[in-house]
């Protein structure tokens, strides 16, 4: 009996000799639905997978199960009436979605932003950026498996939610950061608190390298599995971590600087290959691994740009003036701030009323599990999940 | 239970069955891991080790609703997703409990206004034991809740209801 | 580049069919929409443009005109010289398609990026542009029986949805889940 071996993946055995040659086992494709309820597929989203076997032969996302009309509600109500539901859009680093809403108003309206509140600005995003990062590393661990690492970023992300309750009483969808800047100022002691934060998760990343990124078993979920050429994810409008993990060095922080983002030195990490810099011999550039480990060190990174942020954290006012009664221009604008997933852009299109005319939101998400179709091909069914949780969606992104 | 319900005489045995039971039932709630959007988030937070659910003996988050007798809604309901979460009720074993946490199962939240595709409320789709407000509700409403369908389940009785003199 | 300088380049090669669109402050050019996927590949292919990356399809309804206006937003993400540096931006640019709010069909550009799947079923799905030439043109985010395309202007809210009532019957007191405990 003649053993295929399946093309680029030596370690599955293809027998379909066995099925033709009289009594043997007949194999039906089967059709299995992942959801929209499902432990792994980090929000609803439902994968219409058709399987033979334990191989997936076609994936087909089905979204939408979250579909909450944020674009029209931001066609009747005003851009600070809006915040709030740009917070619960990519609900996990809600100060980042604020922060480009604003951005993007200010630029129709040509307002500018006091220096504190800028720098405010920057310390919350970058601050929910690792908040972000933390619940995708626990996350991703839940999904293939290992508990542990979930209760160990739950109690650092509790830390940083601390910090964010003193800053603006919410823990989770803050609508802190608004129309010119930030609704109040910086507690008293914050900035200390937050060095001391600091000091305190730093040497934490290392452990959880330890813990989980160089885990024998995680490495062999997910090394090597859903590989994603560099070119393949720019076609398919990939943006972030997913597009860094494929050796793009691209963060439109360093290449398209916004708000303050170029007064700071930082690092962009990109996808590793295998045996480089620490990442195990089996990994490859643009696989699972990398889009996940990239965020690890993007974590770094934030905490050096929050370290730059203190010292250079000015006094002075933290709103600029916001009249009661605000028309927006007869003008459009289409702004891109990096997200915690990739780029989250708006179109905001003013017609000289109070009230936008138009608000698209293009969630990075969206854009991101689109490739899913594309890459959840000839693999295992166990490796769906952790492509699927690689890329990380939120589905208030994708959905919005 | 629906039939064992109201059953039986009031007596010493059937009052001292009933705490058993309740007791037993109220301190073994397993959810479902039901979380739809932002209180999914908190959810998740509650089972992590600060706030900690499984010390209400709730900590056991199935995936499956054949195996769960809490499905607690965290997030807002669409209309895509209206039917599913019938279904999933429909699917979990008696006796069972919905906790709607959060505003937008109480009554649509945020989107109440323009959200074409939202259900204003999961009470519209499936009965709702506790209701908990909040937008995320934090950890700490969500605990009270439980703990409020916690004694809503110690109210319950197999004994027949007193009849009228 | 500008976008000025885009569009001198995509008239000296189109003719009229291109045009520009300097938008406040969203520029950009205007294109017919039969011309669209050519000129897309040209955006895409021609190294002095290199527009890679498709940011983003947003549609607007200009009601009461009866038009939808597409507007495609590009980036040039340029590779750098040297393997593992940092890539750089080569400008950004926002192409205008307008089509006819009923019956209006524009060619489909998932060809040249593969992004615009996703984009054009939402597009379809909101706003009820057809896309010739869309691999799978159906609803993306509202349910498959849905009727109508909310983001028109003149949507009207359904009153319910498969027997779940809306925000005005809801408040009137109509529903109630209808299972029994």
């Amino acid at each position: 009996m003649e053993e295929k071996v399946l093309q680029g993946r030596p370690d599955i055995l293809v027998d379909a000799d066995r099925d033709r040659a009289g009594g043997g086992l007949r194999t039906e494709e089967m059709l299995v639905n992942m959801g929209p309820q499902h432990p792994s597929t980090h929000g609803v989203l439902r994968l219409m997978l058709r399987i033979d076997g334990e191989l997936v032969l076609e994936c087909t996302p089905h979204i939408g199960y979250l579909h909450r009309c944020a674009e029209k509600i931001g066609e009747n109500v005003t851009p600070v009436q809006f915040i709030p539901i740009t917070d619960r859009l990519d609900y996990l680093a809600a100060m980042i979605n604020n922060h480009g809403y604003s951005l993007a108003v200010e630029k129709l309206l040509g307002m500018e932003v006091p220096e504190r509140g800028r720098y405010i600005r920057v310390i919350m995003s970058e601050l929910n950026r690792i908040a972000s990062h933390l619940v995708s590393f626990g996350a991703y661990g839940l999904d293939m498996g290992a508990f542990t690492p979930f209760v160990y970023a739950f109690r650092e992300r509790e830390y940083i939610l601390d910090l964010f309750e003193q800053v603006c009483g919410a823990r989770l969808t803050y609508s802190y950061l608004s129309l010119g800047g930030a609704t109040q100022d910086l507690p008293e002691g914050f900035p200390e608190r937050l060095a001391q934060f600091l000091d305190y998760f730093e040497p934490k990343i290392a452990e959880y390298n330890q813990l989980l990124s160089y885990n024998q078993i995680f490495v062999k979920r997910t090394a090597g599995v859903g590989v994603i050429s560099a070119a393949d994810a720019i076609a398919w409008g990939l943006t972030g971590p997913c597009l860094r993990g494929s050796g793009v060095k691209w963060d439109l922080r360093k290449c398209v600087p916004y708000d303050i983002y170029d007064r700071f030195d930082f690092d962009i990490p990109v996808g590793l290959p295998g045996g480089v810099d620490g990442a195990p011999p089996e990994v490859v550039v643009g696989d699972s691994w990398n889009r996940y480990y990239v965020r690890m060190l993007e974590m770094q990174q934030s905490a050096r740009i929050l370290r730059q942020c203190l010292q250079q954290l000015p006094s002075g006012d933290y709103r600029a003036k916001v009249p009661r009664v605000l028309k927006l221009p007869a003008r459009e604008v289409y702004l891109e701030v990096e997200g915690a997933r990739g780029q989250l852009g708006y179109l905001v299109v003013g017609d000289g009323k109070p009230v936008p005319r138009r608000v698209k939101i293009r969630g990075p998400s969206f854009c991101n599990l689109s490739i899913a179709s594309h890459i959840c091909r000839n693999v295992l069914v166990a490796d769906v999940a952790a492509i699927i949780g690689s890329i990380d969606v939120v589905m208030g992104e994708v959905d919005r | 239970m629906g039939w064992i319900q109201n059953r039986f005489e009031e007596n010493l045995v059937i009052t001292s069955l009933d705490w058993a039971l309740n007791w037993a039932k109220s301190n073994s709630l397993w959810p479902m891991t039901f979380g739809l959007a932002c209180c999914a988030i908190e959810m998740m937070a509650t089972g992590a080790a600060r706030f900690d659910i499984d010390r209400f003996g709730a900590g056991a988050f199935r995936a499956t609703p054949r195996q769960s007798d809490l499905m607690i809604v965290a997030g807002t309901v669409t209309c895509k997703m209206a039917a599913r979460i019938r279904r999933l009720y429909h699917q979990m074993p008696d006796p069972k409990y919905v906790i709607a946490m959060g505003a937008c199962t109480i009554g649509g939240g945020p989107y109440f206004k323009y959200g074409y595709h939202v259900v204003k409320g999961v009470d519209l789709i499936v009965p709702v034991d506790v209701y908990i407000p909040g937008c995320p509700p934090r950890p700490e409403a969500l605990l009270e809740g439980l703990m409020r369908l916690q004694d809503k389940i110690r109210q319950g009785t197999i004994a027949r209801p007193a009849q009228p003199a | 580049m500008t976008a000025a300088e885009v569009a001198e380049l995509l008239i000296a090669r189109f003719g009229s069919a291109v045009e520009p669109a300097p938008v406040e402050i969203h520029p950009g050019v205007r294109v017919a929409a039969p011309v669209w996927p050519a000129v897309a590949r040209f955006l895409r292919d021609d190294p002095r443009l290199n527009f890679n990356l498709l940011r983003c399809i947003s549609g607007l309804d200009l009601h009461p005109e009866p038009q939808i206006e597409l507007v495609y937003d590009l980036l040039a993400m340029r590779a750098p010289e040297a393997p593992g540096a940092l890539w750089s931006s080569g400008g950004e640019l926002a192409v205008r398609v307008t089509v006819a709010r009923h019956g209006g069909r524009v060619p489909s550009v998932c060809d040249v990026w593969p992004a615009a799947e996703w984009h054009e079923r939402e597009a379809y799905d909101l706003l009820g542009v057809s896309f010739d030439g869309h691999p799978d043109l159906r609803r993306i985010l509202c349910p498959d029986d849905w009727v109508g395309h909310p983001l028109r202007k003149d949507y009207e809210f359904p009153k319910e949805y498969q027997g779940i009532p809306s925000a005005a019957a809801a408040a009137e007191g109509a529903g109630g889940c209808g299972v029994s405990r």
